[in-house]
């Protein structure tokens, strides 16, 4: 594709902001920023990948993963400004995540451990972790405010504070899963996924990027699993002090 | 105050403020053992406060609880807890049947309660083993007070705290509620600390009475000082010129 054939492509974006003016939606100006981050964001990555693919070496690697993190969990830890010292929570989680994936990956010799598969597995799977983290937040943090005698409840009956946060954790982990679970159920039925979508239009072969999809599939799973509950255990203890007592505050 | 009564519960200038507004300010006084101390005051008096701290769910600012002597915050919290049974406002009940609900303070320890057991703690409030087994979110507002009472008896706390327990029920299920405390008082020897808006009742269950106001002890004694206090702020209270 050549640059003159993607211009023609922004034809896509005057839709929304028509649609946004003549309905007074206000969405004209966030529509612009998001178009324009979008094609200045992808074409310095397009540029970057490029360079660290020829590159060939192992600390650019870890460089663009340690930005791929320090990126997801600065956007994950607005929606969980309540729970002290969530930042170093999610970025943990997201470290264990990179970690346990890429050794089975690459220990069980699934991928070739070059940057060309590294990074873009690395990037689908801490995007979706990000994800994963801000939808498991956003619903404990939920879950905790409406549900606070039942938590207190538990703790003046002599229950300590996982018993007592237990039923709220479990909900916001299942809330947070079940997107990821349920999306899989009907994946090449309704929708096809981008990654399988973009090799099929840049030539490969269908079945192999099938393969690959079903990889990403079923490492998306162990993410989804392992982020909602690392995060989790990491927080809940927050919420109390030593006394075992619910704080009024979450900061 | 009859210098006989054994201290259950001692408070040492306790206050607790939060984000620098004060909620209970310098309150000294003692829960006596065996007793029922009734608990008065407009809203926001710092009355459930108070009762929360006695519980461990709170801790003060400044000041000191004593139990027997003992620093209430030097006793690990679960322990405390059992010990020091509170029933909150409104009743939070458990999703599940009302065994659930009975059983869940044993749940809590990974011990069992039996069915046997569960039937004597509603026995003991007054409700019907045919209880047991039926939602406990589809009961009444008193039915649903005496199980959380229940609940709370499981445990077997020498102290009971008792949090507007009866302010949401008809007269006769508040009459209720009132004999069986008055029965767990005299048989089982349990203090008793109940937090009401009702002076009447005050009156007729409290061996002895607190009067908070603005986070303040204004007065406490045997609990004919709701009829003979001289203080004009208690007698404003009492008779209704101030918001209960």
């Amino acid at each position: 594709m050549t640059y003159t054939t993607l211009s023609l492509a922004l034809v896509f974006v005057l839709f929304p902001l028509i649609l946004s003016k003549a309905l007074k939606l206000d969405l004209e100006k966030d529509t612009i920023i998001a178009t324009i981050r979008s094609i200045v964001q992808l074409l310095a990555v397009g540029y970057v990948l490029k360079f660290v693919f020829n590159a060939e070496s192992f600390i650019y690697i870890l460089l663009m993963i340690s930005l791929m993190i320090l990126t997801a969990t600065l956007n994950a830890r607005k929606k969980g400004q309540a729970i002290k010292g969530i930042t170093w929570k999610i970025a943990v989680t997201l470290v264990i995540i990179e970690v346990v994936t890429q050794a089975i990956l690459l220990g069980f010799k699934i991928v070739p451990a070059t940057a060309q598969y590294i990074i873009p597995i690395s990037g689908m799977l801490i995007g979706n972790s990000m994800v994963l983290s801000i939808l498991f937040l956003n619903r404990f943090t939920a879950e905790i405010e409406s549900s606070h005698d039942q938590i207190e409840l538990i703790l003046s009956l002599g229950g300590t504070p996982k018993q007592a946060i237990h039923g709220q954790l479990k909900n916001a982990i299942r809330a947070s899963m079940i997107p990821t679970i349920e999306s899989q159920k009907t994946i090449g039925l309704v929708q096809l996924p981008g990654m399988m979508s973009g090799q099929i239009i840049g030539g490969a072969d269908p079945v192999q990027a099938v393969q690959f999809q079903l990889l990403i599939i079923f490492a998306l799973l162990t993410t989804a699993a392992l982020s909602s509950i690392l995060i989790g255990f990491l927080s809940y203890p927050s919420l109390f002090n030593e006394r075992m007592q619910l704080l009024r505050k979450l900061s | 105050m009859k210098q006989t009564n054994a201290t259950a519960i001692r408070f040492e200038n306790v206050s607790y403020e939060v984000d620098g507004i004060s909620i209970l300010n310098t309150i000294n006084g003692s829960f006596y053992k065996e007793k029922i101390t009734t608990l008065v005051g407009p809203s926001g008096a710092g009355k459930t406060t108070l009762l929360k701290m006695c519980n461990g769910l709170i801790s003060p600012s400044s000041g000191e609880l004593f139990i027997d002597s003992t620093p209430l915050f030097s006793i690990k919290p679960t322990t405390l807890r059992k010990n020091i049974g509170i029933v909150l406002q409104n009743a939070p009940i458990i999703r599940g049947t009302v065994f659930d609900n009975i059983a869940l303070p044993f749940a809590l320890q990974q011990k069992k309660l039996t069915e046997k057991e569960a039937i004597l703690f509603l026995e003991v409030v007054g409700l019907e083993h045919t209880f047991l087994y039926r939602q406990a979110e589809e009961l009444s507002g008193g039915q649903k007070q005496k199980v959380a009472i229940a609940r709370t008896l499981v445990n077997k706390p020498k102290i009971l705290l008792l949090d507007e327990i009866t302010s949401a029920l008809d007269p006769t299920s508040a009459s209720d509620i009132e004999k069986l405390i008055l029965k767990i008082n005299k048989e089982s020897k349990v203090t008793i600390v109940w937090i009401t808006h009702n002076i009447e009742q005050a009156k007729k269950i409290g061996h002895f009475t607190w009067i908070l106001m603005d986070g303040q002890l204004l007065e406490s004694g045997e609990s004919d000082i709701l009829s003979t206090s001289s203080n004009e702020m208690v007698q404003r209270f009492t008779n209704g010129v101030l918001e209960k």
